[in-house]
């Protein structure tokens, strides 16, 4: 069993192994960006986790208790991550993979397809949660001074951690598909994911962990013990890893959360086979089958027609298509249920900022609303990393027809700019109106706020088509995972650096006028600066914007596929 | 319509298609012949305009290719070997894309577009979404596709694989009646028989370079005496399909 499981394995390895050999242009400036980016968001997570547990570590009694919940908090995050992609990864690794169709009809024995496809499963969607949980170890190891051994611990609570709900998830999609066909379970799947990714994000909100570090909200000391003591999930996995953890830190280590972890590893390892030797073929068949998709034009489909007719043909024909292709794709429509949740929770943290009281100046809650114009950036620029990013990626496999047709790459990459920008700027507008009225700014601010966030929704959507195109994506078929690409990264890196010079531009006068009005009696800053600065934050978004669409005209003109 | 000169293609130090020479007249279905990967797919794709020639040119009804290729596109049909489309659209929101690519749009579209589904027996799949037809049926809408703004000159690359014999025969009708109208037609195909019956001249490339080009009497000639069918001067003039190789990889 065990040779036949290394066959089943080796394309995948073979695969990884020659993708890293292959001599590609620019490979090498790739990977030094990659590991450095990485090796600052670990130096980031790690100084940041560091200082807040040596500060635990200094308050006596409930400092380890702080620091175990924080632990809890973060391992059942992760667990609600692995369990959620474990079950998109295994329909894709257990039902829809290119190779299914070949080892379906080969003589491979059911224990080790299961396997195989198990640990594909696994990989896939844990790689990153195990880059995450790195410098989080390390922090708790090095603060609670762990030693040498801790690895060895850590290691051994890991590998369960992780086998659970790569079992319990395949097991899932195996019940759900011999329930749905395998294309709608895809799509049913997407929502759950969505909704549920959602919901965490909700829920964590309305449970406001920092309230746990503010203990003079709660009645007395000992009620604040007591919630500490309480553990928050005694069947969880998490609850298990992270009481493992603790106890080997503060010296006083239980077996049995680790003999839990195990047992229930093997056990969901045990019952995920007996479930896949009952209901795989079944389910395999079924994931062969398509349900009718009909889509008939409605009065909506009309309108829009008709709205867009003044575009001209070919502008109108690509717009209704790409608005088409994205409302009846579930795993790109489903999105926008995440991103309705990061804008509520965004606007409702506004909401409850404290800028009312002693000590908060005109000033105050004038610069609230400059700052509040990067945080919305980086919320457009995640949307547009979303949505607007993996648009060139998607049209890998019907390029031919593209490139056949007389249609100029100048006006596929514009329609596509425009689809996904008049959105973007939508949003954009909204988050900037409402924050800006729940902070009742004063005028100026709100004609700079919207100057300013019209301008970058600009270039944030031109730096997408842009890092889209010179990075795509082609052979991708779930445009979910396109954005986590190494373009991604980079189009990421830049919008950051567009908002980040847009502010900076912007506040000297923003920070003139601000002062001339609160201490100098209203009298207006030089006109020369507010030209200046407002004028070179508009150079900077019309070269973001035209620029990046310029290189990804000439770029998809040479392209050959 | 369709002219080469010195038409090549290099992939590194690799020649895919070199110097190739072809003229393919107005009113001709033109068949080109090789074995797998003699540069047949990428000499058909760098007239479709989706491959660049590493040097060498390209003109399409007397309009170059890549100096006017918005231009030279607007006369062109082009049916890839591998029929991947958008899976979100139905197949008459497809036939309108493209129609609506060559700037064309309208009743006479619709009109075309429902003749065209017809003729292929997709009536019934016109309003469901791509990702629920077959191979075949894909193929057929990709066939419909390159005929709804019709262009003067259709370059097809296997139009027979995944059809089934009904369809097939349809699309031979419809070539032979394409062509009879003044339009042009240069295909690929592997099925010989196929090639002999249908095409006016055809040409067998092999590594990159044309080996033979002409009408089944020329072809008869270059390939010495005592060949009669395509099968045999195919494989007379590609030096290939030999059989010794068969009873060793038979008892290997």
């Amino acid at each position: 069993m065990l040779d036949e499981l290394r066959t089943l394995l080796a394309p995948k390895l073979q695969t990884t192994r020659a993708r890293a050999r292959q001599k590609e242009r620019g490979r090498g400036a790739r990977t030094a960006i990659l590991v450095s980016v990485g090796a600052v968001f670990w130096a980031f997570a790690f100084g940041v986790l560091h200082r807040l547990l040596a500060y635990f570590r200094g308050v006596p009694e409930i400092g380890p208790l702080l620091a175990g919940k924080l632990l809890g908090l973060i391992l059942v995050s992760f667990f609600s991550i692995l369990l959620l992609s474990n079950i998109i990864a295994a329909l894709s690794s257990f039902f829809l993979a290119r190779d299914l169709d070949l080892l379906a009809s080969a003589p491979v024995d059911w224990l080790s397809l299961y396997s195989a496809k198990l640990l594909e499963t696994g990989v896939n969607s844990s790689w990153m949660v195990v880059l995450m949980a790195v410098p989080m170890l390390t922090a708790y190891g090095t603060v609670y001074d762990g030693g040498g051994a801790f690895i060895g611990l850590a290691i051994a609570i890991l590998v369960p951690f992780l086998i659970i709900p790569a079992a319990i998830g395949s097991a899932l999609t195996l019940v759900l598909v011999n329930a749905f066909p395998a294309r709608r379970t895809r799509d049913i799947l997407s929502v759950i994911a969505v909704l549920a990714a959602a919901g965490i994000v909700v829920l964590f909100r309305l449970v406001r962990p920092e309230k746990l570090a503010r203990p003079e909200g709660f009645r007395s000391l000992v009620d604040f013990i007591a919630i500490l003591r309480t553990p928050t999930s005694p069947f969880l996995p998490s609850e298990w890893a992270g009481r493992s953890v603790m106890g080997w830190l503060t010296g006083s280590l239980d077996l049995l959360p680790i003999y839990l972890l195990w047992s229930t590893a093997a056990a969901a390892v045990v019952l995920g086979a007996l479930l896949h030797r009952g209901l795989y073929a079944r389910g395999f068949t079924k994931a062969q089958e398509s349900g009718e998709r009909w889509a008939r034009e409605g009065w909506l489909g009309r309108f829009a027609h008709s709205a867009l007719s003044p575009l001209g043909i070919v502008r109108r024909e690509l717009v209704m298509k790409e608005i088409r292709v994205f409302f009846r794709d579930t795993t790109q429509w489903s999105q926008l249920i995440l991103l309705a949740v990061l804008v509520v929770v965004y606007v409702f943290n506004i909401k409850f900022l404290p800028l009312t009281g002693e000590g908060i100046t005109f000033f105050i809650v004038n610069l609230v609303p400059f700052l509040n114009l990067a945080l919305a950036g980086f919320v457009l620029a995640s949307v547009a990393a979303r949505f607007i990013f993996p648009g060139v990626s998607l049209e890998g496999r019907t390029w031919w027809l593209l490139r056949a047709s007389p249609l100029p790459v100048r006006e596929l990459l514009w329609s596509k700019f425009w689809v996904g920008m008049v959105p973007l700027l939508v949003l954009a507008l909204a988050i900037v109106g409402v924050t800006n009225s729940l902070l009742h700014v004063s005028v100026f601010m709100f004609a700079v706020s919207v100057f300013t966030i019209t301008l970058m929704t600009f270039a944030l959507a031109g730096l997408a088509i842009g890092f889209g195109t010179m990075f795509p994506r082609f052979e991708t078929e779930n445009a979910a995972q396109i954005p986590t690409s190494f373009g991604g990264l980079l189009y990421m890196m830049s919008a950051v650096g567009v908002i980040g010079a847009v502010i900076v531009l912007e506040a000297r006068p923003v920070y003139s006028y601000v002062s001339a009005i609160s201490f100098r009696g209203g009298e207006p800053p030089p006109t020369m600066e507010l030209v200046l600065g407002f004028g070179l934050a508009a150079v900077v978004c019309l070269t973001a914007t035209f620029w990046p669409i310029r290189i990804a005209i000439r770029r998809l003109e040479a392209l050959e596929r | 319509m369709i002219e080469l000169r010195s038409l090549t293609k290099r992939y590194g130090s690799f020649t895919a298609v070199n110097s190739v020479d072809l003229d393919v007249p107005r009113g001709e279905l033109f068949g080109f012949l090789g074995p797998n990967g003699a540069g047949k797919t990428t000499t058909l794709r760098m007239i479709a305009g989706i491959l660049r020639p590493s040097s060498g040119t390209v003109r399409i009804a007397g309009v170059d290719l890549a100096k006017q290729p918005t231009e030279a596109k607007q006369k062109l049909g082009f049916i890839p070997d591998r029929p991947f489309i958008y899976e979100k659209l139905t197949g008459v929101e497809f036939l309108r894309f493209v129609a609506g690519l060559y700037g064309q749009s309208g009743e006479d579209v619709e009109r075309r577009g429902r003749e065209l589904l017809a003729l292929f027996d997709l009536e019934e799949w016109r309003d469901e979404l791509v990702e629920s037809y077959s191979h075949g049926m894909r193929q057929k809408l990709i066939i419909s596709s390159a005929f709804v703004h019709k262009p003067e000159v259709i370059v097809v690359d296997e139009p027979m694989v995944g059809l089934d014999p009904k369809a097939a025969r349809t699309l031979k009708d419809l070539f032979r009646e394409y062509t009879r109208r003044g339009n042009t037609i240069m295909m690929s195909t592997h099925t010989l028989e196929v090639a002999q019956s249908m095409c006016d001249r055809i040409a067998i490339i092999q590594r990159g370079v044309i080996r033979a080009c002409g009408t089944m009497d020329d072809l008869r000639a270059s390939a010495e005496s005592g060949v009669s069918g395509l099968e045999e001067i195919f494989l007379r003039l590609t030096g290939e399909g030999l059989a010794r190789e068969l009873i060793e990889v038979l008892d290997a």
